[in-house]
């Protein structure tokens, strides 16, 4: 074994160990991206369309890409809530990587930042279903904020109207199982759709503590809190004031009602 | 013939590398709150165990023992990347799930105990052999631990529903601390509890005995 511990050796089985490793894994790496790249873009389709309500269960890769070829991708610049298309490339665009670069973000203060997301990007990425004459009739909007333990990811499905709600949904998080875990439960879910958001132009939808009873005035701005995950349900209120008010998508919007978008 | 059937078996109870030698808990804990997800996980480092224990006993007589950790790093790292590469390729549902506990292999204490402790000492076929052994070692125990923990943390086991929850309409109510790491700790206690029940000999002699209890002196 002594052999074995000159300097020389020692050199010639590190470099040797290190070329082979690398290349087996720089192969598998290589090989396997292109497969990763479909899982990944399949993925976030997936995301969006279960957020917007339009997942159906047991879709299939082909289902997925077939309902996503009616949605349009669009780039809003949320300063002006006008669409800005040719600001960003969206092949390569990251609005969570552009949140924290200063160029393409701006902090937020205290008193702005009701998602506790501390910067927010200039330009976001949303979604646009439409009808085959061009008509909007779903828009999809990214929405994030923090909870209990974690940053909430998710997407907020508006009706043309851009008031109705047609569907909200996180695709990552980190809340308690069982307690703030259980915003991923359909049946909670289910609330969502055929609310309302703005009430006198003011961001009035929010999670209420119980049940919300549907004979009460303020029931179509109000959801069922989550029992038992206070901060998480909180989270949710603020996170949606937040992106749907006048720091987030309220602008565009208005614009887009008015027909100026 | 039989030593290999004693390097494949011993380790699944009387030598098992979770329940005796206390190691690689971490990852027992973390990702046992669904069986498909544990499921990929016991695969995924039986074959990282299995392999490496090969690659580093085939090459075991020009290590120099002075970088020797280094070499096993290196090919375990490697295998790991591989094996993660693999799953986010083919299993990326499972892969998102599992997120960084398949890179966290690398540390898994399992891998690179059987990589000290056999593999720089066997041949390349036995190291195989004892990194399966090993890999089913760690799997009986992370199964029993999944099966508790998902059946009664979220009513479901491989995904389907087997106690319908009263926020479905059924009438189970689950139990939210076995869905958290710390349940974990619980079920593998029992699980070496029974275990050492059954087999006496795993029992630790006991270091040092508790005195019996003196009365409080006045004034002391």
């Amino acid at each position: 074994m002594s052999s074995n511990d000159g300097t020389s050796k020692t050199l010639v089985v590190a470099l040797a160990l290190c070329i082979v490793c690398s290349v087996i894994v720089s192969t598998a790496v290589v090989i396997l991206k292109p497969i990763q790249e479909v899982n990944k873009t399949l993925d976030r389709k997936r995301n969006i369309l279960a957020a917007a309500g339009m997942l159906e269960k047991n879709a299939t890769a082909e289902d997925i890409n077939q309902q996503f070829s009616d949605i349009k991708t669009r780039v809003v610049d949320l300063n002006t809530g006008k669409f800005a298309d040719d600001a960003v490339d969206l092949a390569r665009y990251d609005p969570l990587k552009a949140a924290k670069d200063p160029d393409l973000s701006e902090a937020l203060t205290t008193k702005q930042d009701l998602a506790k997301i501390s910067r927010r990007e200039q330009y976001a990425v949303v979604y646009l279903v439409e009808s085959p004459q061009g008509d909007i009739k779903k828009l999809i909007l990214p929405i994030r904020g923090y909870g209990l333990w974690s940053t909430l990811y998710g997407f907020i499905a508006l009706e043309s109207d851009g008031n109705t709600i047609a569907g909200l949904g996180f695709y990552e998080h980190g809340e308690t199982p069982g307690l703030g875990g259980e915003i991923d439960n359909p049946r909670w879910k289910a609330f969502w759709p055929g609310k309302q958001v703005y009430r006198d132009g003011e961001v009035e939808i929010g999670l209420v503590k119980g049940s919300v009873d549907p004979a009460a005035v303020d029931a179509p701005w109000e959801v069922d809190g989550l029992a038992g995950a206070t901060l998480t349900s909180k989270g949710v209120t603020n996170l949606v004031h937040f992106w749907l008010g006048k720091n987030g998508f309220e602008p565009f919007l208005n614009n887009l009602r008015a027909g100026e978008a | 013939m039989q030593v290999i059937k004693e390097t494949l078996t011993g380790p699944i109870f009387k030598n098992n590398p979770i329940a005796l030698q206390i190691l690689g808990v971490c990852s027992a804990l973390a990702v046992t709150s669904s069986m498909k997800v544990t499921l990929v996980m016991c695969v995924a480092l039986t074959v990282v165990t299995a392999f490496s224990g090969m690659f580093i006993s085939s090459i075991r007589a020009h290590i120099p023992s002075s970088i020797r950790i280094i070499v096993q790093m290196v090919i375990i790292a490697s295998l790991v990347i591989v094996v993660d590469q693999f799953l986010k390729a083919y299993a990326f549902g499972i892969s998102k799930q599992l997120s960084v506990f398949v890179g966290l292999i690398i540390t898994n204490c399992i891998v690179m105990g059987r990589a000290e402790a056999f593999a720089m000492k066997n041949p390349p076929m036995a190291s195989f052999v004892d990194g399966v052994g090993n890999g089913i070692g760690y799997s009986v125990v992370l199964i029993s631990v999944a099966f508790v923990r998902e059946v009664l943390g979220s009513g479901k086991l491989m995904g389907f529903d087997v106690l319908p929850l009263v926020t479905d309409g059924g009438w189970y109510v689950p139990n939210g601390l076995l869905l958290l790491p710390p349940s974990a700790f619980f079920l593998i206690g029992g699980f070496i509890w029974v275990l050492r029940s059954v087999r006496k000999d795993q029992v630790e002699v006991t270091e040092f005995k508790l005195a019996s209890h003196a009365a409080v002196r006045e004034g002391a």
